[in-house]
């Protein structure tokens, strides 16, 4: 199309100002796709913490509550749950699987969980990926611990390592458990979950290391060995949480009432797809409104554009007036102005997505390592092409104004510009 | 011989109830004609060079190019006519600044398909650099920008792009006022052989007289424009 050819020669021949407009728009539409990329990386990476698991059962609270605690290890339970109450509860004839977990110590900043061996195997992460070990195995013995990815390597531990537990959760502990060392045993490796930054042991050393502190306090004066608490029943008396998997998707409800409803004590049970969903949708303003922000960014870029087409227009009545003499149309002068818009819009595009694949290949893989969010380096998905093609329709609306100036004025000045 | 131009009763206002700026009985420009058309600003030459191009028609009666009647053709078609029948040259500003001077010449092309058609068998470049070469540009020009020629040059370019094709009429509005008298000479000599060996009928408007025994017939505009004679009184 030889409109569409001009334009791009006369862009061509006031390249800075539309190189310096291409780079705009191009930045703009980086913005606009990286706050759409990370936005739905980061979604997809929260929602997919947990899978596999059908229930998750803690003391009576809120079921954001619960998840933060029990899996995202932030803040702490109300309510603990008795062991005889987990008992009864995992008897119920649906329940095909239990994994149960007591928190609330800590090393070094990092949560100890108190689990069980199936940790491992059931505890599932992006729909069906499962818990590796990079090093070592899974706790045997009372005393032996296994370190999340991102612990093991902030830390600098390797197996074998003597490692001392702290009461509470809190970064800074003040009462450690420095009787009863653990030994690492298994590294994990990275999941991109909350499971990196734990220390998991068995429920029988989280029972172990508290012997003795059946006042809530280690009792003074009495300095309790390994091999004493060893000696002692080890059953725990409580635990904080506990994960269930269910032998039909049909009886979830059912089971989940009830728990609900369980007599014994006050519990309750959520579907963690669902609350991690609710959990989502509470942040979610900040993501929406961050990729608002962009689009507004986009639309400074297109005022950009605006100006310099408009300011174009003045010193190319001549121009315009020489086409029209060998036979140029007033439509094709709106055309000529169009395609310019459009090729400025699209240059911006390709500029944008340029840029956008170079940051993501640049900082995926920090990304990854430091903040644990999954980067895709992927082609562009029908959501981000909707946003590119919304993108275009906004750079040639924007050029609609110069254009129809240029066709009025090409109009009414025929052959003879009057300036 | 064909007559390229008749005019008759030809009444022209910008607006609606202005007075007219125009108002011509009769015109005609025989084919092969050279004709020296004597405007002094505010005789309304623009206008008149505007309607033979079709990029206005009168408020009142008739002007037919080449047999055709323009005010019965639409606006998109009256621009094809003038791509087709019509090469023009103006008084200055003649480029397009950001293509070669080639690029220039065969801008013609670009809006006609007739024209296109017509140097074909020539080939299009080869019949724009014989061009070029004509009307006393070295070749070397050609693939320069036409920023970089100087005025005179640029005139050429001009002939040479209402020239290409061998359009049936050819407008020059004022095409000399820029140069000095040496060269304005040279160039109408050029024009005019040019204009003859392409067939062309040539209109060229100035309002210099001392240019008027260069050509076959003379006319001022003052004299036929009856609104110009009105205003004057």
């Amino acid at each position: 199309m030889f409109m569409t050819g001009l334009a791009i020669r006369s862009l061509w021949n006031r390249r800075l100002a539309a190189s310096l407009t291409v780079v705009a728009i191009g930045l703009s539409v980086a913005l606009l796709l990286g706050v759409e990329r990370i936005r739905t990386d980061a979604r997809t990476g929260f929602t997919d913490t947990i899978s596999g698991t059908d229930l998750i059962v803690g003391g009576r609270s809120g079921g954001v509550q619960l998840l933060l605690y029990s899996v995202f290890h932030i803040g702490n339970a109300t309510n603990n749950i008795g062991w005889q109450s987990y008992q009864e509860i995992i008897r119920h004839p649906h329940v095909l699987w239990a994994v149960p977990l007591s928190l609330g110590d800590s090393h070094r900043g990092f949560r100890v969980v108190g689990t069980t061996k199936d940790f491992f195997t059931r505890y599932h992460y992006a729909q069906d990926r499962s818990i590796a070990f990079a090093e070592g195995q899974s706790f045997d013995g009372v005393f032996d611990a296994v370190l999340g990815a991102e612990v093991a390597e902030k830390l600098h531990y390797r197996l074998g390592q003597r490692i001392v537990l702290a009461h509470g959760a809190g970064d800074v502990s003040f009462i450690e458990h420095n009787n009863m060392p653990f030994t690492v045993v298994g590294v994990l490796a990275p999941t991109g979950t909350p499971v990196d930054r734990s220390v998991l042991v068995g429920l029988e050393g989280i029972e172990a290391i508290h012997v003795g502190w059946e006042g809530g306090a280690p009792m003074p004066g009495i300095e309790i060995t390994p091999e004493f608490a060893l000696k002692t029943d080890l059953t725990p008396k409580t635990i904080t949480a506990f994960m269930l998997g269910l032998d039909s998707k049909v009886a979830i409800f059912r089971v989940q009432r009830d728990i609900n409803n369980y007599a014994g004590e006050p519990l309750l049970a959520i579907l963690p797809g669902a609350t991690l969903q609710e959990l989502w949708d509470l942040v979610g303003v900040a993501e929406r409104a961050l990729l608002a922000i962009s689009m507004l960014v986009v639309l400074v870029g297109m005022a950009g554009m605006l100006t310099v087409l408009l300011a174009g227009l003045e010193a190319r009545r001549r121009e315009m007036a020489v086409l029209r003499a060998v036979g140029a149309s007033p439509r094709q002068m709106l055309v000529l102005v169009i395609g310019e818009a459009g090729a400025l819009t699209a240059g911006g595009m390709l500029l944008g997505v340029v840029l956008l694949y170079g940051v993501i290949l640049a900082i995926r893989s920090y990304l990854q390592t430091h903040w644990g969010l999954h980067l895709s380096a992927g082609p562009l998905v029908s959501r981000e092409l909707a946003l590119l093609s919304g993108v275009f329709a906004v750079g040639l609306l924007a050029g609609l104004l110069p254009a129809w100036l240029a066709y009025h004025r090409s109009l009414a000045d025929g052959l003879t510009v009057r300036l | 011989m064909a007559a390229i131009v008749e005019m008759r009763g030809v009444q022209f206002s910008w607006s609606y109830k202005g007075s007219d700026v125009l108002a011509i009985d009769e015109l005609t420009v025989q084919q092969g004609e050279r004709l020296f058309l004597k405007g002094p600003s505010g005789s309304g030459k623009s206008t008149l060079l505007n309607l033979l191009s079709g990029v206005i028609v009168p408020r009142s009666g008739s002007i037919a190019v080449l047999g055709q009647e323009l005010s019965a053709l639409s606006g998109a078609r009256r621009d094809r006519f003038r791509a087709d029948h019509v090469g023009y040259i103006f008084q200055l500003f003649n480029l397009v600044p950001y293509l070669t001077v080639i690029d220039n010449v065969l801008l013609s092309h670009r809006f006609s398909r007739r024209r296109r058609e017509r140097v074909e068998q020539k080939g299009a470049r080869a019949e724009a650099e014989r061009l070029i070469g004509h009307l006393g540009l070295g070749s070397e020009l050609a693939y320069r920008k036409a920023t970089e020629l100087s005025v005179g040059q640029q005139q050429r370019v001009a002939a040479a792009r209402a020239l290409i094709g061998s359009p049936e009429l050819v407008i020059a509005d004022e095409p000399t006022s820029a140069l000095d008298a040496d060269t304005r000479q040279a160039f109408i000599q050029l024009l005019n052989a040019e204009c003859q060996a392409c067939g062309s009928t040539l209109i060229f408007v100035s309002h210099d007289s001392s240019l008027e025994p260069l050509f076959d017939r003379r006319l001022s505009l003052s004299d036929i424009n009856r609104a110009a004679a009105v205003r004057e009184n």
